[in-house]
């Protein structure tokens, strides 16, 4: 494996009483494209939300594009990162979120081509014909001058898809992207994102309950279940022949559901 | 009919006078509430405890003290300090430091009541603390502040009346002038009720067609 974009050494994180993560450890590769599948609660999500630094580990060390991520160097060793150090590696990082999370008051376009103006000083022309490209791909152009609240689930979802890539980070989370959206939407976002697997040499991290999509899309699946990995490999050896029992278990449990794999 | 305006005539412009007095006094007041309300509402908000501290003193201060007092402190008291003070200038001080401090409360709510998903939005979108509050999150407040702003601002009008009480001649005062002159209570004070709900009708009517403006497009706001 060429140098790791993603190292995860030892990292735990605790809500209260409750170790939602144990010890975590793992790596991803550049360009990988990585899937987390696993019960709720098994702490897949809040891995996703400490890489984009929205919740603070409790234990362990992360380094993302070889800088540690919640620590900075301080007289030989480290200290806890102040936010001019989270500022700098956050650029490095995009998410998409299961609510969307659009800005309510601004257009479509707004949404995608101010945040690359406010935090890479990019030109608002520019900024603009970047940010038409992207809604372009992701098949939003001719609603570009709507409000968020006049789309449906899966266009919103396919905007914040825009919005993160406008910033071009280096590694993309997506969390149960689409988690929330009725069942008939759920393709035209699945379908933006295998394009952007295929076109880009992004790295990826995708949390989903999308098992037949995490089959086709992912190169490595980890399945995760009380705050550790379980079981972790290529997609065709996690989803048709698990070596572990709980990941068996899961994975019936989950063709029960209805779902194909 | 004629009589009538021969008569009154005088004593009206001289409460015409004094609504401009009132006008005046309402839109420098509700500006300077407006600053009050949002450095001390954001100032409550803060992650320093000394502007914490500070915008808190300042609020229940002028929350828990009556107008009145405050007025005649800032015109009696403050020169008294050194600081000469016109009449005019002591009665927008008081209101809009008065009228502020509830709006600072305003300004909490509202910005407060903003889901942490914006925030975790401005994080992942890498904005700074000060463009989430400037781009996303006042923005959205701001249309949950007017409704109460717009009250505030006509308490703020009518509590104007109060400055006829350092000889300010404002509407309320010209009133009382014409009164004692002519002896009739009925025309001056109808003259001045029918023209404060006219003022607040006014403000009433622009902040509503601000909301209007505001919240085309907004979720759970489609007409």
């Amino acid at each position: 494996m060429p140098d790791a974009i993603i190292e995860i050494d030892k990292v735990s994180k605790r809500f209260g009483q409750l170790e939602v993560l144990k010890d975590l450890t793992f790596n991803v590769a550049p360009g990988e494209k990585l899937a987390l599948i696993g019960p709720s609660g098994s702490g897949k999500t809040t891995i996703l939300r400490i890489l984009m630094t929205l919740e603070q580990i409790n234990g362990g060390h992360i380094k993302v594009d070889g800088e540690q991520l919640w620590h900075m160097p301080a007289n030989g060793g480290l200290a806890p990162a102040n936010e001019a150090h989270l500022h700098r590696m956050r650029a490095k990082i995009g998410m998409v979120f299961q609510l969307f999370n659009l800005f309510p008051h601004m257009t479509v376009l707004r949404n995608v081509m101010l945040p690359p103006i406010l935090t890479q000083g990019v030109r608002k022309e520019d900024a603009e014909a970047r940010a038409m490209e992207l809604l372009d791909m992701v098949g939003m152009a001719e609603k570009a001058t709507a409000k968020p609240a006049q789309l449906s689930g899966g266009q919103k979802q396919r905007v914040a898809i825009a919005r993160a890539l406008a910033l071009q980070p280096k590694v993309m989370l997506f969390d149960e992207v689409t988690s929330a959206l009725d069942p008939e939407l759920v393709e035209e976002v699945l379908n933006v994102m295998r394009r952007l697997a295929e076109e880009t040499d992004m790295t990826m991290l995708l949390v989903t309950h999308e098992m037949s999509f995490a089959h086709d899309f992912a190169d490595r699946v980890l399945f995760f279940d009380g705050g550790r990995i379980v079981e972790e490999g290529p997609p065709d050896q996690i989803f048709t022949n698990p070596r572990e029992e709980r990941t068996q278990g899961f994975l019936k449990k989950v063709i029960a559901a209805g779902q194909r794999i | 009919m004629f009589d009538f305006y021969d008569r009154w005539s005088g004593y009206i412009d001289l409460i015409l006078q004094g609504a401009l007095v009132t006008i005046e006094l309402t839109l420098l007041g509700c500006a300077l509430a407006l600053v009050m309300a949002f450095v001390a509402g954001l100032g409550r908000l803060s992650q320093h405890w000394y502007l914490r501290w500070l915008a808190t003193t300042y609020i229940e201060f002028f929350r828990g003290t009556s107008i009145f007092v405050q007025l005649f402190w800032a015109y009696f008291v403050l020169p008294l300090l050194g600081l000469p003070i016109t009449p005019l200038q002591a009665a927008i001080l008081a209101l809009g430091l008065n009228v502020g401090a509830y709006g600072a409360e305003v300004v909490r709510g509202a910005v407060r009541s903003i889901g942490r998903e914006q925030y975790e939005a401005c994080i992942a979108c890498n904005l700074s603390r000060f463009q989430t509050m400037r781009y996303v999150i006042l923005p959205q407040a701001f249309v949950i502040m007017l409704p109460t702003f717009g009250n505030n601002a006509i308490e703020l009008l009518k509590g104007t009346a109060v400055v006829s009480l350092i000889s300010l001649a404002d509407m309320t005062f010209q009133a009382q002038v014409v009164r004692a002159q002519t002896g009739s209570t009925a025309v001056p004070f109808i003259t001045i009720l029918i023209l404060y709900f006219l003022m607040a009708s006014a403000i009433a009517w622009v902040v509503r067609r601000l909301e209007n403006r505001l919240t085309e497009g907004l979720e759970g706001t489609r007409k």
